[in-house]
């Protein structure tokens, strides 16, 4: 029996829950502002912490994201949908009821394309954030000495993106979420940072044996805080499933805490202790009503998505694949890159530039293209100047670039401050490479016979004389007419 | 000159023509408050601060030549389940007995800039649950008209203080008949809006599918007048409706009952009606037929079902809006928790009182998973079967005529232990409050031992004008209103 055991296969299947914090301005139903980092229960008011009395009214900007989000996975944007109080006591909530969205999601049926492989997006909906609780002598709730609550959060729009389990390893679920992030940055509707709980990511994991059609009893796991926890997170739940299978046992249906230090899952609590959440519509609010027109203006707002450009950018630009990669990630380096091609530049060059020493630059002083003083204007002119001749490449990486992100300069001033101007006078650098090849015998030698590999070495040379300002390109013309 | 009898129409007329001036008028209604109060105990509290200052500033503006509304001057007493901004909101709840208002509701800043002048805080059930205001925390309000029966409820408080004269309006607020109910009982004029008709913001919630905030008024001009004021959408309350208020008081007329057509709702002139009651109804038929008005006999078969379906929504709401008061952020903490759980036990065991846990409890398990479709989800199907039947009658007639209730007022304490019978008091009252339309009470008799007995007019969704008009003919035919002036204070003077 052991043995037998011991040889099944397992099939991890995985299911997303994301939470993604709008970027409204105010919460989704009162005008508090959303920011964060504020001082304590600074941005609250009477209807966010539930005072007796108040009512909700829902801020139309939050309909607008969670459709524009809807649109963007490829979902049925519902007409008709309302909202409902899911209910449950704890202190982060203060009317002990959330304002969520049970029966009737405003969006569904959609799908994301993740390398080719369809993952199917049941329903997204809206709702509002719980506020934030810190403990004293403790990490949790029970157990410690006193709990504080700071209600900025409460009410913080929330829109919740589930998928169906069609996910089926963690670096899938890792690739799932990655573009799933790149595409809410690209709508321009939320931060995407896991850190700071600005998207937030619960994984439904199960295991069957490969070629099961029915699916294991799952497990929720909370409190993934990086797509490098994500994997680990499902790994490790992966591996516990398999442990109690393959011992006989069976496992439980509940939630779980993935703990960042141990890289382990823990109970949080079983089906049993489950909440029931006494779902009733919200009688607050009246039932959402959603115009065909709302729809098609929200449409016309959605830019290119980075799934979109990750397919035309090899297509249209001749980038490989990865080269298409870094450019998207970040939506205002892509539409840089693209300005700067409209602008007439070199496709594959401003790429290789944007690629190699802007982003080695951004990381350096950790900024982005945004925060950069350079135009997209600029680095075209940069490129135009290589292209005719005017600089080389060397001189634009190590002495013209630096300033122009930094303070945006023109190319065109930087060359003619620092005289970095290209020698292309052949009378002048003839000289010079005359010199060069007399004063060097021995390496001579092997040039003529054929060494092509010490050609660098001349070059180098002549450069070192003129400052760097010799066009590589006369001066190779030059050793092979002086050589002859 | 005595004011406290007067109508707020003839304050208002005083106090614009420079008779009396606003300071003059609150002393004399603080004089009768504290002549009475001992007797009714209708306030929760005293909002003298509040008041002082807005006479002192009505007073300014009167002497620079402002010309000021038609409400401008009249005292006005609210039910303690209201915000007013600075004074607490007690609910009649011992958990909120230390709340203070940190906003102000809709309907009472509409009122204070009218030019209306706060009192008090009226008395009333805990949550607005009940019908005799005996499930307060604080105190127990006597019917003016017999010390030893209810006043009715929940807005028991509101409508004892209108009749005894402390006031001469007063806003209470409308679940299921909590206006209607204690107006009936205490001989005055009660009326719920439809329901959007008066923003719900700075209402504290009891089933917020029902909640009304509705006038009292010892006659149907003061009602008009009152209603007029509050009435409006109001962004703050989505649930508002965004539709113009018309003039109720410029077009109060005897004449214009004349040619409409009044339903008698069978149903409610059956078995567990008193027969004083039916007696009183029949006469005021008569009434409204020499008004020239055509009186047919109507049925709604659906209405029989409005206790059990509003019993489980309006629970079911309230087991959620309840849920806030927890201990952690405002109200009462229980001492002694270690932990957050026992808090929150020991703050609600300690904190509502055994009407407000059974609702609480009823609602929780409507909404259960695995109850959900038999009750709430049934509930809200049949209660759109009521609606539908409402619909069908009004394209027949233009007003719905029965009872308010189906007795006068009862003793103290007589049903008390048998909430069944107490939630039957309300069984003429709930049906317009689950379809959300307009119902008045208005006082059209009395039983043999004097009690006041009330009838209730219902009209299309936003036709508070067509039942204005036709309580305001009614009320001018009936000749109780002397009866009433002479009356109202029985017991207590």
């Amino acid at each position: 029996m052991t043995a037998i055991k011991s040889k099944t296969e397992y099939e991890t299947v995985i299911g997303l829950e994301v939470h993604a914090q709008l970027k409204t301005k105010t919460k989704i139903f009162c005008s508090c502002p959303v920011d964060f980092g504020a001082e304590p229960n600074t941005n609250v008011c009477p209807v966010c912490l539930g005072m007796p009395g108040v009512l909700p009214v829902l801020n139309r900007q939050v309909v607008a994201y969670a459709i524009k989000t809807g649109l963007a996975l490829n979902c049925t944007v519902t007409k008709h949908c309302k909202f409902d109080r899911k209910q449950y006591f704890y202190p982060d909530l203060p009317k002990n009821y959330q304002i969520s969205q049970y029966d009737q999601p405003i969006c569904e049926n959609g799908y994301l394309e993740v390398s080719g492989k369809r993952i199917e997006i049941q329903r997204i909906h809206m709702e509002e954030d719980a506020g934030k609780l810190v403990h004293a002598g403790s990490d949790r709730l029970h157990g410690s000495d006193y709990s504080l609550v700071d209600y900025n959060r409460t009410g913080t729009p929330l829109i919740e993106i589930v998928s169906m389990p069609d996910i089926r390893s963690a670096e899938e679920a890792k690739e799932y979420a990655q573009l799933l992030r790149s595409i809410l940055r690209y709508l321009d509707v939320c931060d995407g940072n896991l850190e700071e709980g600005s998207m937030r990511c619960d994984v439904n994991v199960s295991i069957r044996p490969i070629g099961s059609t029915t699916f294991g009893t799952r497990c929720e796991i909370k409190n993934v805080n990086s797509f490098k926890s994500l994997i680990r997170a499902t790994e490790s739940e992966v591996e516990r499933q398999k442990e109690i299978i393959e011992s006989g046992g069976r496992i439980i249906q509940e939630t779980r805490l993935f703990e960042e230090n141990s890289g382990k899952t823990v109970s949080m609590r079983s089906k049993e202790e489950a909440h029931d959440y006494r779902y009733f519509p919200e009688p607050d609010l009246v039932p959402l009503e959603i115009s065909a027109q709302w729809i098609n203006e929200i449409k016309e707002t959605i830019p290119e998505l980075p799934n979109q450009k990750k397919l035309r950018y090899p297509k249209d630009y001749g980038l490989n694949s990865e080269e298409a990669k870094v450019l998207i990630e970040d939506r205002n380096l892509a539409e840089f890159y693209e300005a700067v091609i409209r602008l007439g530049a070199n496709a594959k060059k401003a790429a290789n530039w944007l690629i190699g020493p802007v982003t080695a630059y951004m990381k350096e002083h950790k900024t982005d293209i945004l925060n950069c003083c350079m135009t997209p204007k600029q680095l075209a002119d940069l490129l135009g100047f290589i292209e005719k001749g005017a600089i080389n490449d060397n001189i634009a990486k190590t002495e013209i670039l630096e300033e122009l992100l930094g303070q945006g300069t023109d190319s065109e001033e930087i060359i003619k401050q620092k005289g970095l101007a290209q020698i292309t006078d052949t009378s002048a650098l003839k000289e010079a490479v005359k010199e060069v090849l007399e004063s060097n015998p021995t390496q001579l030698k092997d040039l003529k016979e054929g060494k092509e590999k010490i050609r660098g070495f001349f070059v180098g040379q002549v450069m070192k004389k003129t400052g760097g300002k010799a066009s590589p390109q006369i001066v190779n013309a030059l050793i092979d007419e002086l050589i002859k | 000159m005595t004011i406290i009898n007067k109508s707020a129409k003839e304050i208002n007329k005083l106090f614009i023509n420079k008779e009396i001036s606003a300071k003059e008028i609150i002393d004399s209604f603080y004089k009768q408050i504290e002549l009475i109060e001992p007797k009714i105990q209708a306030l929760t509290s005293l909002t003298k601060e509040l008041a002082y200052r807005q006479a002192e500033e009505l007073d300014k503006r009167i002497s620079k030549g402002e010309k000021l509304g038609p409400i401008a001057g009249v005292p006005i007493v609210i039910k303690d389940v209201i915000c007013v901004k600075g004074f607490s909101a007690t609910c009649g709840s011992k958990i909120l007995e230390n709340f203070i208002a940190p906003y102000e509701a809709t309907a009472t800043g509409k009122l204070w800039d009218a030019g209306a002048i706060c009192l008090a805080k009226s008395n009333m059930d805990e949550f607005a649950m009940g019908s005799s205001t005996e499930n307060s925390a604080f105190k127990k309000t006597k019917n003016p008209w017999n010390l030893n029966t209810v006043p009715g409820g929940s807005s028991g408080g509101s409508a004892a203080s209108v009749a005894s004269m402390e006031t001469p309006i007063s806003l209470g607020t409308d679940t299921g008949g909590s206006v209607r109910q204690p107006a009936s009982f205490c001989g005055v004029v009660g009326l719920k809006p439809t329901y959007g008709r008066v923003s719900r913001f700075g209402l504290i919630a009891f089933a917020s599918s029902l909640d009304q905030i509705g006038p009292f008024a010892r006659n149907v001009y003061d009602a008009a007048l009152t209603l007029q004021v509050i009435s409006g959408y109001d962004p703050k309350d989505t649930t508002s409706l965004n539709v113009e208020v018309p003039d109720y008081i410029s077009r109060l007329n005897v004449n214009t009952v004349k040619g409409k057509k009044i339903g008698l709702i069978k149903e409610l002139m059956g078995e567990g009606i008193d027969a004083e009651v039916k007696k009183a109804i029949e006469v005021s038929v008569r009434l409204f037929k020499d008004l020239g008005a055509e009186v047919v006999e109507v049925s709604l078969p659906n209405i029989k079902y409005s206790l059990p379906v509003y019993y489980i929504i309006a629970t079911a709401e309230a087991s959620s809006n309840l849920a806030r008061y927890d201990g952690v952020k405002y109200g009462l903490r229980a001492d002694g928790a270690k932990e957050v759980l026992p808090m929150y036990t020991k703050t609600r065991q300690s904190g509502f009182g055994p009407e407000v846990k059974r609702r609480i409890m009823l609602g929780t398990y409507a909404l259960s998973s695995g109850y959900y479709d038999a009750y709430y989800k049934k509930a809200q199907q049949v209660r759109k079967l009521v609606t539908q039947d409402f619909l069908n009658t009004f394209e027949k007639v233009d007003l719905l005529l029965t009872p308010t209730c189906p007795t006068t007022a009862f003793e103290l304490g007589a049903k008390v232990d048998d909430p069944l019978s107490m939630y039957l008091s309300d069984i003429a009252t709930i049906p317009a409050s689950l379809a959300g339309l307009p119902s008045v009470s208005v006082p059209c008799g009395f039983d043999s031992k004097n009690m006041p007995i009330g009838l209730q007019l219902t009209a299309p969704s936003l036709s508070e004008e067509l039942l204005l008009d036709a309580a305001y003919a009614f009320e001018s035919v009936c000749n109780l209103s002397e009866k009433l002036k002479d009356k109202h204070a029985v017991g207590v003077v």
